[in-house]
């Protein structure tokens, strides 16, 4: 450049390194002195990260039972079929049976899973009102119109809570029985049902209605519960703490979930003797067969579990690092061979010239 | 007063009705009269009425310049109307406006709004700020100040511009700027006459001469306003500068017509003149130059042509997707409907929703949930980036010119990467590869060469110190005028940043003192070679002494009297005009009879010399002006097709200076340049020309004083003859003397027979051999000759000559040959080299630009001769190449020619390969060019031959267009645009580009020399050529490459972010419901991800400028749209789908059978997908600088930061989404960071190993070595020539000709061209004898000699020597005869060379 600053004309643009787009810059470019040792210190990252995830989702152990009840799968296909087209469906029990030839680790986590449920509909997903559910008094008696048509009974009166999802609570109920010694009696497990909804939906998303003379049960006056449940909603549960739209149940089915096949915890075993697990011995659950599914070929669920740092079970995530590891090393590999081929060649001509 | 015919409405007097009829005139009265409707009424100028008037007034234009668009009030509803021009405006709006339909809306209806909003809000801003600042120079125009004559005060006082009014009188005093067009009434000077400088306009820097209405010229005392009672009757306004017909009705019923000599236009500045009055006509929006002024242009890149074609793929792509899903959710509802699942909600009323109606309701809300794919801020962010790289190119130092302190402007925002995709270049010559300043270089006199080397020197001193230019001694008035008009032309520029037009006259006003000198010191300070002056000053001094003897001249040697001579023709022999600068023109003693007056007037306008010649033929009293006239006649329009200098009207009428005192500087004006530079090298050497009246030329010399020459006749320059005389009475000797000055091809055929002497035989071909010298050297050479003739010989024809000019048929033909006759047997005096200093670097620049694939043609009005020349001297030319020339007569012998050319050419280029072979060393040499003269143009532009000469010219390395109209040139740039489907660009400086300009998909005007036409036209201006290199190779290359690389990663960027939400509806039964939240969804692509994109497509540098400057052929990959084709385009949309299917399935895969709810299993992924496409970005991102740092940084912060705020501030504000504490939760989750670590590395495993393989650098090196090594394995040719870096140059000629090849095998006569291969190879035409091109055996020499047109190319005998020249042309003499053997045997496209040939040697 030739130009002195005492020549500047008064037009002369400035002469800094971003007008002039001279800003120092690192430029990566993809040679292969920083690609190569990239792909391969990667490739050997996720590897040991793909081992280390793939032991610990290993180490998880998970109890399934599929009690949909379809024909000759167990005791609840009695149930299956008796509530076949029948709505309500009758009350019914069924039971499952199972052993633990050795401790199973807590904390056990106890969920129930759907399958072929799709809560991730656009049109079920937003017929709801949170407004409602956070305890607001005017929105409890005027639902929104996304929850039509669970919005009014067929009397006129507001549902509450509104919406099909609501509606659809899953209301089957589970208890563990413990049978220390065989042939000895069944020792009801406690299941420790509180906490199992977020923290924040419970504490601040879901709210009941201010109670109305220390009585939640007139709070809800007015109201009607959704067409499919049994009793109205202050009566979920006798704990005050954990009825209304608190209801911890409630709560976690009101948190739809991602995918058609999904899981929603049920209840924690953490308590007494099982603190530290389910010990061996013969186990039972009972199960209040209530909800059906088998008309939309879903399937019903029950799981026990057990978790690692990273959550539940899942061996996939091991996988894909160590694949993904391998991959970057086999790469590396390919682009080392066709970098030292396209050198020679460069070398080669540097020899020619 | 003043008023349109057609909208009067009050009963008019019947007189009116006859004008209202015609209905195309305006009629102007004065202001200070009382109105005509108030005539009848009690006259009395009571406020009331003048107020009444001025309404009336209203309702035509006043003078107030408004050109912004909007006012504060107007502003929204137009702004929004204009926006929703915009067709994706609109889509976007119905989109946001679907939400509000409950039954499919997707969004929060208010949300769904805000993109939209937000663009229309940017927008609509960036028009406010560019509106105000119109406004402001509006401002800053209407009030300007002028003197306007006011009926209450009676006397001029000062208004502002836009208070002036049709019928205002308004007096303008010297160098004043012309406030609106006005008819000229009164004028300081004696003659009536008013210089004006309409440079502003045109571009023209010589004053133009404007007249005071007939009848008020002859007033003798001062002209007062308030008597003035005509009505003046004239045309509606127009935009037509060239044209003004009107008449002015006197009260006594006497008519005078009004012409274009007597307005004054709008812009133009007064010069020369002390004061002027006249009445204003057409005011504000009605004046020519605001009429003229079509305002800001709107191009639309070739790129963003491509990038909407693009965008209706999405579109298309959109639909399918809509449509799939709606298919896939008809099923499903079908599936779960009748099986009342739990999850299936009906309608509101509680019936079943019809499958039917379902997959409507969810087609529309999947157009809703992926409009993303459509990118709304795509067309805001480019116009960001543009800006942006508009900024960049502007500030660029190196585009910087300090000599005119001028930096590149771009005028056009939007076409910046159409820099980068350059086809074909069309250049003026004048002025744009030269600097348009004739520069004396080297003269011969009597057979001895004086090579001014000292003159050489400093000229190169010069070149080196640019910048002390203006340090140059040149007396200090004129100093600061040129820095005035520096300065001037520095607030033009700012100006037209704003696009206002008229801001520009403010530049002008505000320097008093603004003067346009033509010529620059190095034209004028010649530094005379000292031999040569101390034989001047000899022959001076000795002729001093012996001045009163008899024979004064005889006493000296031959060799000095042939130096007094030669000097004595440099200075008179012209039509050079003195003035002395400043000095208003005084009455001068020997006037021109008006009759003469007229006539001149006549001439300078264009516009009326298309009137009948009888007309004012009759007029011409004066033989001189009739050989200008033809000359100007055969010009289409004079104004504009010569040089720049010619149309000086001024110079053919002698101005008399005050007696020039001796210190004065003396301003020479002349017809072209190069008289003037001759005139300023006499100059050098004490040889002065004083006075030129139009019968006697003043020389002053040092010793002998004043000579005055009386001035018997001028023969004007034509360009047939290529030679003028003047015939004078030598005051020493008292002989008649003819000097001779011309084109060295016809001098030379003129001179004495060679019998004369040997002494004389040995200078001329001396001066021949000189000659080829300059010629080689590019310099433009004149002979220089002498003839004494006797009393009984002038006698003799003088009466022929009179007969011959008194003749009224033939006359044109009888002067031809009347000059003929004066000017032969000539006695030679020497002869001298001129050359037109091409810009600095246009070689270099045209050689770069070659190197870069671009096609130059060169475009000029001049004459062929001096194109070749200057071609040659910037390299365009090659000696070593064959030039084909067309000539042609007539539109039958054009298409003759044209098919003896193409297969000329084919028969060529199907031995191309041999030759390549054989003669690689020889590189370029292997393609043709082309010259084209303007009447072969003409024809070949017709519709039948416009594909023959395509064709032909697409196969020439280069094409030079001489004697072109501005039409002409914009038709074959029109031509190459369309039929080609090429990128042109349009370089030029003068008002004869314009047209050209305008029609180049990009036009760049040079800014500074010749006024601001081209440049007001222009999309970019730039200071000089040689910034064409940068702003193309650097700047286009950067511009079209990031800009490509912005808008393929927006489709990416789009495409990949819907693929994500398709995916999830083959696990939500395609209904339509997104896992993203609402609001990533709309901000993700406005706010989250739109940054470092940005940062990116306006910083990054794909390959650094010095690597760009030093390998031109980079530039190719612009030309052949490689980074945005739609293979790329394709590529990248798999490759978003490939990505989206990786970030979809490894969140699903890793959150499969868990509790996991929709929006924490949906935000990791909306977080995988930003961090995918900010390693995408990173991997197309070459140069990382801080910038890009941030804005990554502050992309991922924002996005963190928006997701930590939003889910924490209201648990149940936006239904029908609730992400209340998602992302709070996500952050304590360790499978979030493991899924965000490994999703986006797998998604770009691919391209990132695509582009190691595919790295540009990694590309290019491998090119190179592959071309090289190809060269090295050729073993005829000679091995070594390949090693220099230019070893990928000379892949450019072979890859063409493997078009050529191509083209040859179709040629049907391509099988028998036994000798052209012989010849095709330039090795073998060098060994041809020099002489005489016709005794070439070349089967393509087509040389059919004629008395004239044709004989310049010998002076071109050593060009010609060296390469095989193609001369294909037809005399006019001829023609007639050719004519017919045309017609009798038409040309058949299968006629072999052989066959060719023998027909034209048949004609000798």
């Amino acid at each position: 450049m030739t130009w002195s600053a005492t020549a500047r004309g008064a037009h002369q643009p400035d002469n800094t390194a971003f007008t002039q787009q001279r800003l120092p810059a690192w430029q990566p470019l993809l040679s292969a002195s920083i690609t190569l040792p990239l792909f391969f210190c990667a490739g050997l990252a996720f590897i040991g990260l793909g081992l280390g995830l793939y032991y610990s989702s290993n180490g998880i152990k998970e109890l399934e039972y599929d009690y949909t009840g379809n024909p000759g799968t167990g005791n609840c296909s009695v149930c299956a079929a008796e509530g076949q087209g029948r709505a309500p469906p009758p009350n019914c029990s069924c039971a499952w049976y199972f052993s633990l030839p050795e401790l199973f680790p807590g904390p056990v986590y106890l969920y129930y899973e759907l399958t072929n449920f799709y809560q991730n509909n656009r049109r079920y997903g937003v017929s709801r009102d949170d407004a409602q559910l956070s305890g607001l008094p005017s929105a409890l008696h005027h639902p929104v119109n996304e929850c039509a048509p669970y919005q009014f009974s067929a009397a006129g009166l507001p549902i509450a809570p509104c919406g099909a999802i609501a509606n659809s609570l899953f209301n089957d109920s589970f208890s563990l029985w413990h049978q220390r010694r065989p042939g000895g009696p069944y020792v009801e497990v406690p299941l420790d049902r509180a906490a199992i909804a977020w923290w924040t939906d419970y504490h601040v998303k879901f709210r009941n209605p201010p109670l109305v003379n220390g009585s939640l049960a007139l709070a809800f006056r007015g109201t009607a519960p959704p067409p499919n449940w049994h009793r109205p909603v202050y009566e979920l549960s006798p704990d005050p703490n954990n009825t209304g739209f608190i209801n911890q149940d409630f709560v976690v089915w009101m948190r739809t979930a991602a995918l058609p096949t999904f899981r929603k915890l049920y209840a924690r075993i953490r308590q007494g003797n099982y603190t530290a697990g389910l010990p061996r011995g013969a186990y039972r659950v009972n199960i209040t067969y209530n909800y059906p599914v088998r008309v939309f070929g879903g399937h019903k669920l029950i799981i026990f579990s057990n978790i690692s740092w990273m959550g539940g079970k899942n061996p996939f995530l091991g996988i894909a690092y160590l694949v993904v590891g391998s991959l970057c090393i086999l790469m590396g590999f390919v682009m080392l061979v066709v970098y030292i081929r396209y050198q020679d060649q460069n070398d080669e001509d540097d020899d020619d010239e | 007063m003043q008023r349109e015919s057609e909208s009067t409405e009050e009963p008019e007097p019947p007189g009116r009705r006859r004008r209202r009829r015609e209905g195309r005139t305006r009629t102007v009265r004065s202001n200070l009269l009382p109105p005509p409707s108030a005539e009848d009424s009690v006259a009395g100028a009571t406020k009331g009425e003048r107020l009444q008037r001025l309404g009336c007034v209203q309702h035509v234009a006043d003078n107030r310049l408004k050109t912004t668009k909007y006012t504060l009030l107007s502003f929204l509803p137009k702004n929004l109307f204009e926006q929703f021009h915009r067709l994706a405006n609109v889509y976007f709006v119905f989109i946001a406006l679907l939400n509000f339909v409950p039954a499919v809306n997707a969004f929060q209806p208010g949300l769904a709004l805000a993109p939209v909003l937000f663009i229309l809000a940017v927008t609509a801003f960036k028009d406010l700020w560019e509106d105000y600042s119109r406004y402001r120079s509006d401002h800053e125009i209407n009030h300007l100040g002028c003197l306007v004559f006011s009926r209450e005060e009676k006397k001029y006082v000062n208004r502002f511009w836009k208070e002036i009014h049709v019928g205002d009188f308004v007096r303008l005093r010297c160098n004043e700027i012309i406030p609106a067009d006005i008819l000229l009434l009164s004028s300081s000077d004696p003659d009536g006459l008013c210089h004006i400088e309409t440079a502003n306009l045109d571009g023209e820097t010589n004053l133009k001469r404007r007249q005071v209405v007939r009848g008020f010229s002859e007033l003798v005392s001062e002209f007062n306003p308030l008597t003035f009672t005509s009505v003046i009757e004239c045309e509606k306004p127009n935009n037509d500068l060239t044209r003004f017909r009107g008449c002015i009705i006197h009260d006594n019923g006497k008519k005078a017509g009004l012409y274009k000599e007597n307005l004054l236009l709008r812009g133009c500045t007064i010069r020369n003149t002390e004061a002027v009055v006249g009445i204003v006509i057409y005011a504000g929006h009605e004046t020519k130059a605001l009429l003229n002024n079509s305002g800001p242009r709107y191009k639309r890149s070739q790129l963003e042509r491509q990038m909407n074609c693009d965008v209706l793929w999405c579109v298309l792509l959109l639909v399918c997707m809509s449509l799939f899903s709606a298919v896939g959710h008809g099923l499903w509802m079908q599936r779960y409907q009748d099986k009342k699942a739990l999850f299936d909600v009906p309608e509101s009323d509680g019936s079943s929703l019809s499958p039917v109606t379902a997959a409507v309701y969810s087609f529309l809300t999947m157009i809703i949930v992926l409009q993303v794919l459509i990118p709304i801020s795509l067309y805001v962010s480019i116009e960001i980036v543009k800006v942006c790289q508009v900024y960049f190119i502007n500030q660029d130092i190196e585009l910087y010119d300090e000599e005119t302190d001028s930096q590149l402007q771009c005028r056009a925002l939007n076409i910046t990467e159409d820099l980068g995709q350059i086809q074909y270049i069309f250049s003026d010559k004048t002025g744009t590869l030269t600097e348009n300043k004739m520069v004396f270089r080297r003269c011969t006199v009597s057979g001895i060469e004086y090579s001014h080397d000292a003159n050489a020197q400093r000229l190169a001193r010069y070149q080196e110190a640019d910048s002390e230019e203006e340090e140059v001694p040149r007396g200090g008035s004129s100093q600061r005028g040129s820095i005035g008009s520096h300065q001037s032309i520095r607030i033009l520029h700012r100006s037209q940043s704003t696009k206002s037009y008229c801001k520009k006259t403010l530049g002008s006003l505000l320097d008093p003192t603004h003067h346009v000198y033509p010529f620059s010191p190095q034209e004028k300070d010649i530094t005379p070679d000292p031999k040569l002056l101390e034989k001047v000053n000899e022959c001076d001094k000795y002729l001093a002494i012996s001045r009163h003897q008899e024979h004064p001249l005889a006493q000296l040697s031959p060799e000095l009297s042939d130096v007094f001579d030669f000097f004595i023709a440099l200075t008179i022999c012209n039509t050079v005009v003195v003035t002395s600068p400043d000095q208003p023109r005084q009455k001068a003693s020997h006037g021109v009879p008006p009759r003469a007056h007229d006539a001149l007037a006549l001439l300078r306008s264009p516009s009326v010399v298309s009137l009948p010649e009888g007309d004012f033929m009759s007029t011409l009293s004066n033989d001189s002006m009739l050989f200008r006239l033809e000359e100007r006649l055969g010009q289409p329009t004079p104004a504009i097709a010569s040089n720049g200098y010619s149309s000086p009207a001024d110079s053919w009428e002698p101005e008399y200076p005050q007696e020039p005192q001796p210190k004065q500087e003396l301003r020479f004006e002349a017809e072209s340049p190069d008289e003037a530079a001759l005139v300023y090298a006499a100059k050098a050497y004490n040889c002065a020309l004083v006075d030129r009246l139009h019968d006697q030329v003043s020389v002053e010399l040092p010793h002998l004083g004043r000579l005055t020459f009386e001035l018997l006749h001028t023969l004007g320059f034509d360009s047939i003859r290529k030679r003028m005389s003047v015939v004078i009475r030598h005051p020493l000797t008292d002989e008649i003397n003819v000097y001779t000055k011309g084109a060295d091809s016809v001098v030379m055929d003129l001179l004495l027979p060679c019998s004369s002497g040997q002494h004389q035989n040995k200078i001329r071909s001396k001066t021949q051999n000189y000659l080829n010298l300059y010629a080689m050297e590019g310099l433009r050479t004149l002979c220089i000759a002498k003839r004494v003739l006797s009393k009984e010989e002038y006698a003799c024809w003088l009466q022929s000559h009179l007969e011959a000019e008194s003749s009224v048929d033939n006359r044109e033909e009888l002067l031809f040959q009347s000059a003929i006759r004066l000017e032969t047997n000539l006695h030679l005096l020497g002869a001298t080299g001129i050359e037109d200093r091409l810009q600095d670097g246009v070689p270099e620049t045209i050689t770069k630009l070659r190197q870069a694939g671009l096609q130059i043609w060169v475009l000029t009005g001049d004459k062929q001769e001096t194109a070749i020349n200057i071609a040659y001297a910037c390299k365009l030319l090659d000696h070593d190449e064959e030039v084909i020339t067309l000539n042609a007569e007539s539109q039958e012998a054009c298409a003759a020619l044209l098919d003896q050319c193409l297969h000329h050419v084919q028969s060529r280029g199907s031995y191309t390969p041999e030759k390549t072979e054989s003669c690689v060393n020889v590189g370029f040499s292997s393609l043709p060019s082309l010259v084209i003269d303007g009447r072969s143009l003409a024809y070949a532009l017709d519709k039948n031959l416009e594909d023959k000469f395509l064709f032909l010219a697409k196969q020439c390395r280069s094409v030079l267009c001489c004697r072109s109209t501005p039409l002409q040139k914009s038709m074959v740039v029109k031509l190459v645009r369309s039929k080609l489907k090429a990128m042109t660009l349009a370089i030029g400086d003068g008002a004869n580009d314009v047209s050209m300009i305008q029609v180049a998909d990009v036009g760049v005007g040079i800014s500074g020399q010749e006024g601001m036409q081209a440049v007001m036209a222009s999309d970019f201006a730039v200071p000089r050529f040689r910034y064409l290199e940068r702003l193309l190779i650097v700047h286009g290359h950067w511009c079209y490459s990031r800009l490509a690389n912005m808008v393929l990663y927006f489709f990416y960027k789009n495409t990949m972010f819907v693929g994500l939400l398709f995916w999830f509806q083959f696990y939500c039964g395609f209904s339509a419901s997104a896992m993203i939240d609402q609001w990533y969804l709309i901000f993700f692509n406005l706010l989250f991800s739109s940054l470092p994109q940005l940062v990116t497509g306006v910083l990054d540098k794909n390959v650094p400028a010095h690597v760009l400057l030093l390998k031109p052929q980079l530039y190719k990959s612009g030309q052949n749209r490689e980074e945005y084709r739609p293979r790329a385009f394709w590529l990248n949309m798999v490759d978003a789908a490939f990505q989206s299917l990786i970030c979809f399935f490894i969140p699903y895969l890793a959150y499969y059978d868990s509790d996991v709810d929709m929006f924490t299993w949906g935000t990791p992924i909306t977080a995988i997908a930003l961090f995918t496409f900010l390693l995408h970005l990173g991997i197309e991102t070459k140069t990382w600088t801080w910038l890009n740092w941030t804005a990554c940084v502050f992309s991922i912060f924002l996005f963190f930061t928006v997701a930590l705020i939003y889910n924490a501030s209201c648990a149940t504000c936006y239904p029908p989404s609730n992400p209340y504490w998602t992302m709070q939760a996500l952050l304590g989750d360790p499978v979030f960071y493991l899924i965000c670590l490994i999703a986006p590395i797998t998604a770009l495993l691919p391209r990132w190993v695509l582009e190691f393989v595919s790295d540009p650098f990694e590309t290019l090196s491998k090119d190179c070595a592959s071309e090289a090594s190809q060269h090295t394995q050729q073993p005829s040719c000679s091995p070594k020539t390949n090693r220099e870096p230019s070893t990928v140059d000379i892949s450019v000629p072979l890859r063409e000709d493997t078009v050529l090849e191509d083209l040859g095998a179709q040629a049907p006569g391509s099988s028998r061209p036994d000798e052209a291969v012989l010849e095709a190879c330039p090795e073998n035409s060098k060994r041809k004898p020099t002489s005489s091109s016709q005794e070439a055996p070349l089967p393509s020499l087509f040389n059919l000699p004629s008395f004239s047109s044709l004989n310049w190319i010998s002076s071109l005998s050593l060009v010609s020597g060296l390469g095989s020249v193609l001369q294909l042309s037809r005399s006019s003499l001829q023609m007639d005869k050719q004519d017919g053997e045309f017609l009798s045997t038409p040309p058949q496209p299968d006629q072999d060379l052989h066959g060719l040939q023998g027909q034209a040697t048949d004609y000798f």
